[in-house]
This record gives C-alpha cells, sequence and structure tokens, in this order.
C-alpha cells in the first residue's frame, strides 16, 4: 500500500512503485529567458524551459504530449543569438516558443521584457478573435477556457473588428458523444493531430482553406483519406456511421477553446461550480488517473488526470464518459431481506435495517455452514466476488472466507477461467507486482499480445504501444483469430491462430521456424522484449503453459493483462481457491501458519477449495449451503444459464451490490454497497501498481471491506476490517512471500478438433463499449461503440454462400445470434462475433465460447426481411451484462 | 549601351513547332546533357556553384549552394522536384516556357538529377493549366522513346524516371513543403522546418526543389560554361532571365534579358506604356513584391538593386499600371487572391487576411473610415514576420508599399468610391461596361 503505517515489518503486499529517479541530461544547454538563466537538456523547445522556470507564454496549438505545430502563432517571442563572432544578434523575425529548440547562450525575451514580443503576442490574439464569437456567457468552456484566459492575459481589453464575422451552422455532431460548433475553433490542431500522433484514428480532418478552413467529420469525397477507408457495417459505430475512435474525448480536453464539446456534458454545468476531486477509472485493468468533476452530490463528468507513469493525459471514452451506472436509478440504497411467505416459499425483498438485514445473513450463514440434519447435502458456504473490487474490499471477501466461513471455497473470476489459469496465476502473476510496467511498454523492442486485443481491453497500453510503435522502437506481434483494426494501427504483424491453437502457435515461434514465427522468436530474444497474455487465454487449453515455455525459451518477460480494474487486486490478495494473500499457496503450511499468524487464528482451512465453475456446478446440483456474491453480473459468467439455476438451487444467497441485478434478484439478503465514487480505496493495475483514490461523494453507502466486517461480526467473527486504515495496517503487516510458489502449468497443446460441415470455431473477445453494465445511462456514449458484426474468412463465407453485409445465424443449442457478416481476412472456419455488444450476448445467448464450435449458416432471409434476428434469443433484459 | 535581350530558354519560341524534341535537338538541344553525362557529378554541382545561377523562384537562393546542401549519399534514394506550380498573380513565365520549349526542362532535370544523384525527378505542375500538363507529358514521352530518360541514360548507366504531377489548384502548393505534401497526397501546408528538405523533403528523403526556370537554365550553363553564364548579369545576380511585362504596356509578353536591366530599358522594346497614358505604378516580382512608381524605371532589376529600392526581384513579374488604375482597387484584388488562398494553417494569414479584405472593400467602396489605413498598416504589422511561412509576408507587401506611395488614395476611400475616382472601363484594354457604373456608385453615395 502506498499508505504505510508504523509498524510495517515487511514489504507490503502491493507496494507502490519506487519513485523514477530523474536520468541526469546527457546534454543541456543554458540560455536565458527574460535575461534568467536556465538549464535544459539539449532539445528542449524553448516554451517548455520557460514553463520550467515559471514564465508562462501564452499558447493554443503547442501541447507537450503532441509534435509541434507552430500553427497558431500565439507563443511568439524575441530571439536573439550569438553569431559566429561571438555577438548577440536578432533574429529578424520574432519565434515560435512552440517549435524552437535553445541553443546555448541563446537569449529570449517573451512578452514580459520585449515590446515587439508583446505586441506580436497581442497581435495574434486579436486576429483570433476576429472569428470567435462573444458567446462566452453560453459556453461550456467558459471558466476554464485558454482562450478566454489568455484573451485577458495577453489581449487587448477592446477589438478593432468591426466587420463580419465567419459563421457556421452549430453544432456539427462529429458521433453522438463528440459535437463541434466550428465558429468557435481557433484551428489549432490539436484534436486533427491527437487522432493521428496518438489514437491513430483519422475521424476528423482539416478541411478547406483560408478563414473557411474547418474541422471536418469523415467524409470520404471532401477528405479522400488515403487508406483504411471506413465502408460497411464492419467499420459503423451503432448509429451506422462511420466508427469514430474509442479516444475522442481527449479531444473534448484539449481543445483550447469550446468548439469540440461533449454531449453528456454540454449544457450542464460551469466549471467554477464544479467540485473536482481525483480518481481512478474503474472500468478496466489500466488505472487511468482521472479527475471527478461533482456539483452537490452529482457527478457531472469525468477528465483525463495527469499522471505519466499510467495514462499521460489520455483516458479511453468509457474512463471519460461511463459514470452515470454509480447514480441509476436501480441503486439499492438500503439493506433487503426476502420475506416468506405463509406456507414458507420466497417471497419479495423488503427494506429493512442493517441490523436485522446482518442478523439475517448471519444466521442464514450458519445455517448453511451447519445445516440440522446432519444428511443434508447442500452445506458450507462459497464466496464469489467479482472482477471490479477494489484491493481493500477483495481482501476482505479473501479473509471473510478463510475466517469467518472456513472455506476456501472462494473464486473473483467472474468470466471463463481454468485450474490452469489458476496455477498460473499463482505460479507466474501473484506477488510479483511492478515486474512489467507501462514504462516497459515504452521500451520494449518487441511486443507479442497473446488472446490480448490491445484496443478493445487494455486502452491504455494501447495507446502507449502505439506511441512506441510511431516513434518506431517497438514492433507488435499479435497472435489471434484476426488483425483488429486496433493492430493494424499498432502496424503489428499477424500470427492467425484460431482459438484452441494458441498453444500450437506459441510452441511454433522458435528461433528454427521460417517467417514470421521465426523473425518473432528472435525479436523475442532481445533485451527488453515483452509477452502480454490477456484473460481469454483461460479458454485455452495449454496456452499459458505454453507462454510460459516461450518466455523460458527466449527470455522475453511475461506480464498478465486482465480486463477488468479488480482482476489483479484479486489475485494479490487470494482471491482465489488455492492461494492466500501474496502469492502464499494454500496448500504450503507454511504459508497457512504466517497468514494465520497474522489474522489471529488457530489455522486456516487446509485444501484448495472450489473454482467459480466448481461453486456453480455444485450449487446446481443441490451441494452447497450458502453463497456471499458481490460485484458480480451472472451474463459474465461462462454459463450464465447455470449460474442462474446454482442461484436458484442454493438455500441462502447474501448479495453485497451496488445495483438490483440478477444476483440481487435472487438473493435472501441484500447488503447496499458504495460504487468508486462514494468510497475511498485502491484499485490495481494490471502491472500490479496500486491506485489509491479518495472519496469524491459524501455517501452514508459503505465499502465492501466495511459491510464484511460487519457481516463477520454478526457472524462472532471480528474481521477488524471496519475502516481502510485498518485494512492498509493490516496488508502493510501482511507483506509479501518469498517461500515456494505454486506449480507452473505445464498443459500440453491440445489437438485441434475437428470442425464438420455447417460450424465453425468461435473467435469472440469483448469490444471496449459494448453493452456492459457499467455503461448504462450513457446513449451518447453507446452511440459510438462498434456496430456489431459477424467476421468470417472469404472462403467461409464463400461455403456458406455469403456475400459481405449478408445476415449470418451462429448457433448452439442454447440460441442464436444473427448478424451481418464482414468477410476479414483470417483462418477458414472461425467466426468471430463480439462478446457482450447489442445483439451479441455470446456468453448469454449461446451458451459458448471462444474455442467452442458452433454452427454457422445464412441467415433465413424472412427473418432478416422481418428485421427479426437481432438479439431475439437474448432474455428480455433491457440492459446486458458485463463490463 | 543599353541592354538588349538574351534570348537563351526564348531562343526556339519562334521557330515551327518549337516544344518538340526535333525542333530542340535541331537547334543544339541535348548537348548539355551529352557533356554533364561526361564530367564526374561533382564537376557538374561546381559549375552551376560557379555560374552564380541563382533560384529563379523568387527568392534567389544560389541554385548550386541548395544542391550542395544535399546530405552524402546513404544508398537510398534522393529526389528532384521541380516546382511547375506558378500561381503568383502576374508571374507567367514557367507556363509559356514549359509550353514553347519543355524539353529545355527535361534536359536542364536530367542533368540536375545526375549532379545530385537522383533517380527519380517529379514535375509538380499547377493544376489548372491542363494544357501544359499534355504538352509536358508528351515531351517526357519524347525524351524516353529518345533515350534521354529511362534506364542507361545514353549508354551512361545513369537512370533516371520522371514523374508528372498535377496539383489541385492551391496557390500554397507553390511554398515548397506545402508541395512536397501535396505530391506525397497529404493536404498542402507547409511544413516545420527544420528539417530542411535537403535533409527530411519528400517521403522524408533528402529532396531538391527548383523553380522551372532555374532547371531549364542548367544545360545552357553546361554547354556554355560558368563563365559565360556569368557575362550575363550583374556581379551577383548573373544570367539570364525572363522578364514578364503584363498591363498597360504596348507590346506585353516574356522578354528575356541578362539581369540588371532596368523597366526603363524593358519598356522601350515592349513599345511603352500605352498610348496616351504614363506609368502609374509597378510590380517588380509578382503582387507580393512591394510596389514600385516611375521614380523606379532606372532601377536595375538584379537582386541586390531591388532589394535595396524597397522592394524584391521575385519573380520578375512586372505588371505595369497606368495612371487610369486605383491603386486601392488594385490591392483590395490582390489581397481578396491572398485570402482565399491562405491555407489557413496559421492565425496571422488565415485570419489578417480575411480582415484586410475587409477593411479594402470597405475603401474601395469609399466607406472607410479615417483609423482604417493606420489599421491596415497596424494589421500588416502584426502578420509581417509572424505567419507561418513567406506567403502570409507577401500578402502585407502590396498593402504598405501602396500606402507608401498612394496614401493620399486610401484616404481618398473615406469619402469617395475607387470607381468614380478610377472608373474601372477606363482601365480596361478592350471594351469593358462595369456592372455598376461610377455614377451610380457616386449616386449612393451622395
Amino acid at each position: 500500500m502506498t499508505i504505510t503505517s508504523p509498524q510495517q515489518t515487511a514489504t507490503p503486499l502491493v507496494p507502490a512503485a519506487p519513485v523514477e529517479r530523474a536520468v541526469a541530461p546527457a546534454d543541456t544547454v543554458t540560455f536565458t529567458i527574460d535575461g534568467l538563466e536556465t538549464s535544459v537538456p539539449k532539445g528542449t523547445l524553448v516554451i517548455r524551459a520557460a514553463e520550467e522556470i515559471g514564465i508562462q507564454i501564452p499558447r493554443f496549438c503547442d501541447h507537450p504530449l503532441l509534435a509541434p505545430a507552430g500553427a497558431c502563432r500565439q507563443c511568439l517571442v524575441e530571439v536573439w543569438t550569438p553569431g559566429r563572432d561571438g555577438n548577440l544578434a536578432k533574429m529578424p523575425k520574432p519565434q515560435a516558443s512552440c517549435t524552437l529548440e535553445a541553443t546555448p547562450g541563446m537569449e529570449v525575451r517573451t512578452q514580459h521584457t520585449s515590446a515587439e514580443a508583446d505586441k506580436a503576442q497581442q497581435g495574434v490574439m486579436e486576429l483570433l478573435l476576429v472569428n470567435h464569437p462573444l458567446d462566452c456567457p453560453v459556453c461550456d468552456k467558459g471558466g476554464e477556457c485558454p482562450l478566454q484566459n489568455q484573451a485577458m492575459s495577453n489581449g487587448r481589453a477592446t477589438s478593432r473588428f468591426v466587420d463580419i464575422k465567419r459563421t457556421f451552422p452549430k453544432p456539427i455532431s462529429i458521433s453522438t458523444q463528440i459535437l463541434l460548433d466550428r465558429e468557435r475553433c481557433v484551428l489549432c490542431q490539436r484534436c486533427t493531430r491527437f487522432s493521428e500522433e496518438v489514437a491513430g484514428d483519422v475521424w476528423i480532418d482539416l478541411q478547406k482553406r483560408g478563414a473557411h478552413q474547418q474541422i471536418g467529420t469523415f467524409d470520404a469525397d471532401v477528405l479522400g483519406f488515403a487508406g483504411d477507408v471506413p465502408t460497411g457495417a464492419a467499420t459503423q459505430d451503432t448509429t451506422g456511421r462511420p466508427f469514430a475512435s474509442y479516444f475522442s474525448g481527449n479531444t473534448v480536453q484539449i481543445c483550447p477553446v469550446g468548439a469540440l464539446t461533449s454531449a453528456a456534458y454540454r449544457f450542464r454545468s460551469r466549471p467554477f461550480d464544479l467540485v473536482s476531486t481525483p480518481g481512478i477509472a474503474e472500468h478496466d485493468s489500466q488505472g487511468s488517473a482521472i479527475r471527478v468533476d461533482h456539483r452537490r452530490g452529482v457527478v457531472l463528468r469525468r477528465l483525463a488526470g495527469d499522471d505519466p507513469t499510467v495514462n499521460h493525459e489520455w483516458v479511453t471514452d468509457k474512463d471519460r464518459f461511463a459514470f452515470a451506472w454509480q447514480s441509476a436509478p436501480d441503486r439499492i440504497t438500503t439493506p433487503l431481506v426476502r420475506a416468506r411467505n405463509a406456507d414458507g416459499t420466497p417471497g419479495e425483498l423488503e427494506p429493512t435495517s442493517w441490523v436485522e438485514a446482518l442478523d439475517v445473513a448471519a444466521a442464514g450463514l450458519l445455517a448453511a455452514q451447519a445445516p440440522v440434519d446432519p444428511r443434508e447435502e447442500a452445506v458450507g458456504v462459497a464466496v464469489l466476488a467479482g472482477g471490479r473490487l477494489t484491493l481493500e474490499d477483495a481482501y476482505a471477501y479473501s479473509k471473510l472466507a478463510r475466517v469467518a466461513l472456513d472455506t476456501n471455497d472462494v473464486d473473483g473470476r467472474a468470466r471463463p477461467h481454468s485450474a490452469e489459469e489458476e496455477a498460473f496465476l499463482g505460479h507466474h502473476v501473484a506477488g510479483r507486482t511492478l515486474e512489467v510496467t507501462f514504462a516497459d511498454l515504452d521500451r520494449a523492442p518487441a511486443v507479442l499480445l497473446v488472446g490480448l486485443e490491445a484496443e478493445e481491453e487494455a486502452g491504455i497500453a494501447f495507446l502507449r504501444l502505439r506511441s512506441a510503435v510511431v516513434k518506431k522502437r517497438t514492433r507488435v506481434v499479435s497472435v489471434a483469430a484476426l488483425a483488429s483494426r486496433g493492430l493494424q494501427r499498432l502496424a503489428g504483424t499477424l500470427l492467425a491462430a484460431a482459438p484452441g491453437t494458441e498453444a500450437e502457435v506459441l510452441d511454433g515461434i522458435v528461433a528454427s521456424a521460417e517467417g514470421a514465427l521465426g523473425d518473432t522468436a528472435a525479436a523475442l530474444r532481445e533485451q527488453g522484449a515483452l509477452v502480454l497474455v490477456g484473460e481469454r487465454l483461460a479458454a485455452s487449453p495449454g496456452a499459458y503453459s505454453a507462454a510460459l515455455r516461450l518466455t523460458a525459451r527466449t527470455g522475453a518477460r511475461l506480464a498478465w493483462v486482465p480486463r477488468r480494474v479488480g482482476e489483479r487486486a484479486a489475485v494479490e490478495v487470494g482471491l482465489l481457491p488455492s492461494l492466500l494473500p501474496g502469492g502464499r499457496p494454500v496448500a504450503d503450511s507454511a504459508a497457512r501458519v504466517d497468514i494465520a499468524a497474522v489474522w489471529g487464528v488457530e489455522h486456516l482451512p487446509e485444501t484448495p477449495g472450489r473454482s467459480t465453475g466448481e461453486i456453480l456446478a455444485d450449487a446446481a446440483a443441490g451441494r452447497l449451503g450458502g453463497l456471499v456474491v458481490g460485484g458480480l453480473e451472472l451474463a459474465d459468467l461462462p454459463d450464465p444459464a447455470l449460474a442462474r439455476a446454482a442461484l436458484d438451487r442454493v438455500p441462502f444467497v447474501v448479495s453485497l451490490e451496488v445495483r438490483r441485478s440478477e444476483v440481487t434478484d435472487r438473493a435472501d439478503v441484500v447488503l447496499p454497497v458504495a460504487p468508486p465514487v462514494e468510497k475511498g480505496g485502491t484499485f490495481v493495475t494490471w502491472e500490479g501498481r496500486p491506485r489509491p483514490f479518495p472519496q469524491a461523494l459524501v455517501s452514508h453507502e459503505l465499502a465492501d471491506h466495511r459491510v464484511l466486517d460487519r457481516l463477520a461480526d454478526a457472524l462472532g467473527v471480528e474481521l477488524g476490517l471496519g475502516s481502510l486504515a485498518a485494512v492498509h495496517a493490516e496488508l502493510d503487516q501482511l507483506g509479501g512471500w518469498d517461500g515456494a510458489r505454486v506449480e507452473a502449468p505445464t498443459v500440453p497443446a491440445p489437438e485441434p478438433p475437428a470442425v464438420e460441415a455447417g460450424h465453425a470455431v468461435l473467435a469472440t473477445w469483448h469490444q471496449l463499449l459494448d453493452a456492459g453494465r457499467l455503461q448504462t445511462g450513457e446513449p451518447f456514449l453507446a452511440g459510438t461503440a462498434k456496430r456489431a458484426v459477424a467476421r468470417l474468412s472469404a472462403g467461409t463465407a464463400e461455403q456458406l454462400g455469403l456475400a459481405d453485409g449478408d445476415r449470418v445465424a451462429v448457433s448452439t443449442d442454447a440460441g442464436t445470434i444473427t448478424l451481418p457478416a464482414a468477410v476479414t481476412d483470417m483462418p477458414d472456419l472461425v467466426v468471430w462475433l463480439p462478446t457482450n455488444s447489442v445483439g451479441s450476448a455470446v456468453r448469454d445467448t449461446l451458451h459458448a465460447d471462444a474455442g467452442d464450435l458452433v454452427r454457422i449458416a445464412a441467415a433465413p432471409h424472412e427473418l432478416a426481411a422481418a428485421g427479426v434476428g437481432d438479439g431475439e434469443d437474448a432474455p428480455g433484459r433491457d440492459e446486458e451484462v458485463g463490463a | 549601351m543599353a541592354t538588349t535581350l538574351a534570348p537563351v530558354l526564348t531562343d526556339l519560341w519562334d521557330k515551327d513547332r518549337s516544344w518538340t524534341l526535333a525542333t530542340y535537338e535541331d537547334n543544339g538541344g541535348y548537348r548539355g546533357l551529352r557533356r554533364a553525362l561526361s564530367l564526374p557529378a561533382g564537376d557538374v554541382v561546381t559549375m552551376v556553384k560557379d555560374s552564380g545561377l541563382r533560384g529563379r523562384g523568387g527568392a534567389g537562393f544560389p541554385t548550386g549552394m541548395k544542391w550542395g546542401f544535399l546530405p552524402a549519399p546513404d544508398g537510398g534514394p534522393r529526389y528532384l522536384v521541380v516546382n511547375a506550380d506558378e500561381s503568383e498573380p502576374g508571374t507567367c513565365k514557367d507556363i509559356p516556357l514549359m509550353l514553347a520549349s519543355p524539353q529545355h526542362l527535361i534536359e536542364g532535370m536530367i542533368i540536375t538529377s545526375y549532379a545530385i544523384g537522383c533517380h527519380h525527378a517529379f514535375v509538380y505542375v499547377r493544376g489548372e493549366v491542363l494544357h501544359v500538363y499534355r504538352r509536358l507529358l508528351k515531351s517526357i514521352e519524347e525524351a524516353y522513346a529518345a533515350g534521354y530518360l529511362g534506364k542507361n541514360i545514353l549508354g551512361s548507366g545513369f537512370d533516371l524516371d520522371i514523374t508528372l504531377h498535377s496539383g489541385a489548384g492551391a496557390y500554397i502548393c507553390g511554398e515548397e513543403t506545402a508541395l512536397l505534401d501535396s505530391l506525397e497526397g497529404l493536404r498542402g501546408q507547409p511544413r516545420l522546418k527544420p528539417p530542411f528538405p535537403a535533409v527530411a523533403g519528400l517521403y522524408a528523403r533528402p529532396t531538391v526543389v527548383n523553380n522551372v526556370e532555374s532547371i531549364a537554365s542548367v544545360p545552357g550553363i553546361v554547354v556554355g560554361g560558368a563563365d559565360w553564364f556569368k557575362q550575363m548579369g550583374t556581379e551577383k545576380s548573373t544570367g539570364h532571365g525572363l522578364f514578364s511585362l503584363s498591363g498597360h504596356v504596348t507590346r506585353p509578353g516574356q522578354y528575356e534579358a541578362p539581369l540588371g536591366i532596368t523597366l526603363r530599358e524593358l519598356l522601350d522594346m515592349a513599345g511603352g506604356i500605352r498610348e496616351g497614358h504614363e506609368l502609374k505604378f509597378w510590380t517588380p516580382g509578382g503582387s507580393s513584391t512591394p510596389i514600385f512608381t516611375a521614380e523606379h524605371l532606372d532601377v536595375p532589376l538584379d537582386y541586390e538593386s531591388v532589394g535595396a529600392a524597397g522592394s524584391m526581384l521575385g519573380t520578375r513579374a512586372l505588371q505595369i499600371f497606368d495612371d487610369t488604375t486605383s491603386v486601392v482597387r488594385a490591392v483590395t484584388r490582390w489581397t481578396e487572391f491572398y485570402k482565399h488562398e491562405s491555407c489557413g494553417k496559421c492565425t496571422p494569414c488565415r485570419e489578417g487576411t480575411y480582415w484586410l479584405a475587409q477593411v479594402l472593400q470597405r475603401l474601395e467602396a469609399g466607406r472607410g473610415t479615417s483609423a482604417d489605413i493606420d489599421l491596415l498598416l497596424d494589421l500588416c504589422d502584426n502578420i509581417l514576420g509572424r505567419a507561418f511561412c513567406a506567403l502570409g509576408d507577401g500578402a502585407t507587401s502590396p498593402i504598405t508599399s501602396a500606402i507608401q506611395y498612394f496614401r493620399e488614395e486610401f484616404e481618398a476611400g473615406t469619402h469617395t468610391p475607387a470607381d468614380v475616382l478610377f472608373p474601372p472601363e477606363r482601365s480596361s484594354l478592350f471594351a469593358y461596361t462595369p456592372r455598376r457604373s461610377g455614377a451610380q456608385l457616386a449616386g449612393v453615395h451622395a
């Protein structure tokens, strides 16, 4: 933990990253700005050097994370340089300090000391305002607007412009979320440069010229983009317009005027009415720094925080815009207990007091642990905690299971999982924090992605990889079923692998191999090379083992990049049936003694417990007495139907939840918990980096660990986790583990399955923006999601008599998903579906996952013509699940 | 002794079918190439350096020195790009040259490419001149067929391909880095320098960008030698150049003469100002160069003398305006051109020309205010030297120089429309009825 306690004895369980030491620059340049001498590394721009010594030069187009442009000309300064004779000579024109590198002996005179610089800046400012509307009172940017501020500090009080301003119809909607008021735009090109340089999505560009120059949306007739011309359903968003970008919200934030705004925030608030609290985004394992802006207890917007170690100043649109779920109308605000009908059957959930709810919960759990009837099969309590928990909350679930419920039946994996994965996590991941970091992505000569679609599942890692690729430092190779648009923008090489054959492909990456496999083997031998594996590999037998073999063979370092924010914390605190906190194996008696000592208990359960899948299977078969479920959506599970049956069958279910869900509908006791914005805590990134965040809103809701502390109390056990400070003190005391680790998995690559006619192997992964539960309540964002399509190869399409855009039906015995076909360069006999997009709820509809065989056929025309088909087999829920 | 014409590039223009390869060869064409191929490439560069040839596109940068800026060969490609995007108001030399004698350019390109180690050269020709595009294309085909282009040119082992590219009609694409972006298929806007094209130009490779006339002058230098070239012109402005006389002159046209000739001499050859009128003002090098008046008739038209007199030699586009012309109207038209052609990249040029045009239109209509002249001068001061590229600077030149010499006409713009003071039909060289008569305008104003 970053918060250290005075009794700290060992390395904390999840230690903070060491402070990066500033590397002494090789070459420095000494020069003066406004008479102040300063030394900066060679190559430093004058405008940056001025910032360093507290001299602010006004600017619009300049942005430290974008390449210099020199377009706005606001940052002009007077510059004197020493000539060959050593005498200072004034450069004839004022220079743009955002494009000018400092040179030895240079003398820079800014607006503070040079009348020429001051006049130049005032002149540019007056020109910028010529065509800028005076609508600050109704502009979202008013109050936090660089143009407004700098017009005050570096502009004339009145304008001499009495002529006709250029106007445009307003606004243009670039996507459902991003709006553009062209008349406000000062054409600094920050947004277009961001789209080209950072995101690599060309969804906006400059059009026309002179005073009519404007930012425009994609229109091939006007812009004629080179390459990547979006056509067909595969490149559309859910509203049917060309897909824009997952990172479009960043352009709103870096726009120095109010030209780009978001539909979600437009006209909602004035910046000076907002209270800002730093936060950490809860949507993925990247742990992006954000700023939560709220007013009188309501979050109005989120902005990217500035954190060079993690997300620079960028966040995904999901991190920025998907926050309405935390205050959704279906929030649970009081404890609920299920009433019993007169005949003893379960009735409705009814609000009750905390005292009663905890008593009922405790009584139910105790009865489930020790039934009155010794012949009762349904015995024991298991804990299922989803992948979105903070470190503190996950720890509380882990400890509750072991201490209060006397079981290792605890699993944090609400997704496809395997015993091989569990061994991999215990062997390679748990307790090994910060071994591979974001900074390593910047430096790696080669990065192999396996079962990881970086743009969809790890947005910040994608941006950092792209930055390294653009700088020609890194080459990316991906083992996946197809080369996604994200991989193309990483200039990546695809090692095509049908789902289930990842292990075979990984085992083929050997120096002696021909072509791309051999090249990859050579690249991975370079110092600093990385292999990043995604959680999807759990559904591919042998893949994790093969990844371990590969890295042992090549010397590349291996990191696990899960999707959800709580996955790494869950591993670290032992939310796994075979693992205790810090990577301590349950089966290791020394490890148990270690933990028992800190927890102050006699002993801990000795046998490894059951996994999520085993727990649910046993529950459905009547072999489980009770369940404690937290932060988990049934539709996320590999077999949601089994999960529903299991929860229906289990005699007693306690649910800790923010919002009403399929679990709370089946629970006997529902205990409300706080969403991230209403509690403090620590998310842990995929790197193992703790990301503490404070409570933003005043709330009487409790964090999970506080509720669990009270529940344990009702069970007669003192958990000692009633406050963040208490949890942190204990985590610090626990420390790391230097004993034996879980054995590495050694699963061989399986034989690929035979695919019969009319069948295909299912490939699937989540889109960043989809039908996930944490994106509800934000229709503007939902409109920018990619439209769901079924991808298949030209060969497969031909076999089925399908053309691009025709509707294809993918089915199992459980159901059918019908989507437009997108013919894609990928292996034959494989069909790809988005895991949980509108019209494509793979797990819920098909009860299948990547690597499973599905039936595939052209959709019956009458169904397509009648407009039936899209997700008609999905249960009648308006909200799909999964984050 | 009066300076006489020095026809080199224009020597064949009156020959029958002057544009054909046969005519060119019959008159000594491709002797320069043969000579160049017999020399080490470095000697050709030295010869051009010694000749003192300066860029004919306006800036007057020594051509040989520009070639010398290329880094040492690294095995990768390096390019020659010929800037044939002639679009400056008044400038009309490259287009007739390419039309009448295209082989001059092609031979020059081959020699230049040989000198700088380029195997793929480009011509970026202005999009509007389709006839020139077609003629150049045909001429390149002829050169390929005759073995002057392609593999192993004239058995020398030297290879060269020429690609002819048609622009899309943007003034900014005459700026060399915007031209390169446009040639690469990108939006034509100037690039940040450094890196300069010599280091990272087309496709980020070392690139020489030269004007049509500069390259077309190279064969003559190779044949005649640096000393022959230096005999013409002045000490620092050597050689011959095309002087394009247009406007109120009896015989407008291309006059190829040694640099340093005066307008008075040129006017003598051109039959003087049109009958019954006097010279009022003129541009020495296109609309982007500050205007001159009758007092500058004897300024030698070389880089140094014109510069010393407060203007620039530019492209030697001598637009001649007689006493019927309203300076305010002429400057307003030019400014509207700059407003229309501003690429939009930088604030001063984009917004400044937009504003200048409105102020000038007010003055032209006789609705100016007493503050407008100072406003124009201050705006020009806020644009000049503040813009991203030189085109913003160029937009201010006609305004500041016109106010310098004809301030009273701008002052008149606060009360009388320019069309009343200078009825446009009097300026026209052909029958012309203005859409609104001067009397009407006067009536409106009264």
